[in-house]
């Protein structure tokens, strides 16, 4: 279970990330657009996910059992290609239902200290 | 984009999903979770078969967006619950209906409510956009 004293704790990111063309096209091309480089508007899971996982499994949580439950995003300035990302990972909760553990994670996706994109994944780590 | 009004019904479009859809999101994504691509070990752990990535399901929907909107820059705000799996066999094309209800619009922008399903079953639930307009 997830230590109680996590929730509401800010972990910022330590990498940053430069978007590429070819990340937005592959990932737009997967979605059935071909040739562009303007982001979809999930694109922004490419990068808030693998913070949230690296996160959640450093604090004991198993990622082998977990189901997306709800996302959200708000979008302030469309990712495009050569913008450095830092992303910043909240705990927003953590409760357990019947078992299942379901966290929500905020994540802030910055570029130069601006939010450009804010990603909320709620999980669930099935018992 | 023609001018949207509160109450207006959305064409619905189909969006097809495959094994190789899966594994071409799983590449471009990252998401390598092996119950997206592979039946013997979706099955061991308790799913009926192979299914999709929740984001891959999502991001059809974003296409059915930025497409209402007119480009992806005009997606304010994306939400959704992930509700039912989408189930993908092998050598089956999955059929994903989505459309949508303009419920609000201001001067600025319009909020949508969507709707997908496959084989007739809500496999979002909540869904909804801010577009600008």
């Amino acid at each position: 279970m997830l230590n109680p004293d996590l929730v509401g704790r800010t972990f910022e990111g330590v990498t940053s990330t430069t978007i590429s063309a070819e990340s937005i096209a592959a990932f737009a091309l997967a979605l059935g657009e071909p040739e562009t480089t303007l982001a979809p508007p999930t694109f922004a899971i490419t990068i808030s996910l693998e913070q949230s996982q690296s996160l959640l499994e450093g604090s004991g949580l198993d990622w082998n059992r977990v189901v997306h439950g709800d996302q959200k995003f708000v979008i302030n300035k469309q990712l495009t290609p050569g913008m450095v990302i830092t992303c910043n990972s909240t705990i927003e909760s953590a409760r357990v239902v019947a078992g299942n553990e379901i966290v929500t994670v905020r994540s802030d996706l910055l570029e130069s200290g601006n939010v450009a994109v804010i990603s909320w994944s709620t999980l669930v780590f099935r018992a | 984009m023609s001018t949207l009004k509160v109450g207006d019904v959305l064409p619905t479009k189909t969006y097809k999903i495959n094994r190789a859809s899966l594994i071409a999101y799983a590449n471009a994504s990252g998401d390598q979770n092996p119950i997206h691509q592979d039946e013997a070990f979706a099955k061991s752990v308790g799913l009926e078969n192979v299914i999709a990535h929740g984001m891959y399901t999502m991001g059809l929907v974003g296409q059915y967006i930025s497409n209402v909107a007119g480009s992806s820059s005009k997606v304010a705000e994306f939400s959704t619950r992930f509700t039912k799996p989408v189930v993908v066999p092998a050598d089956v094309d999955v059929e994903l209906h989505v459309s949508a209800t303009v419920v609000e619009v201001s001067e600025t922008s319009a909020r949508l409510e969507v709707t997908a399903l496959c084989n007739d079953v809500k496999v979002l639930g909540m869904t909804k956009a801010v577009i600008v307009i």
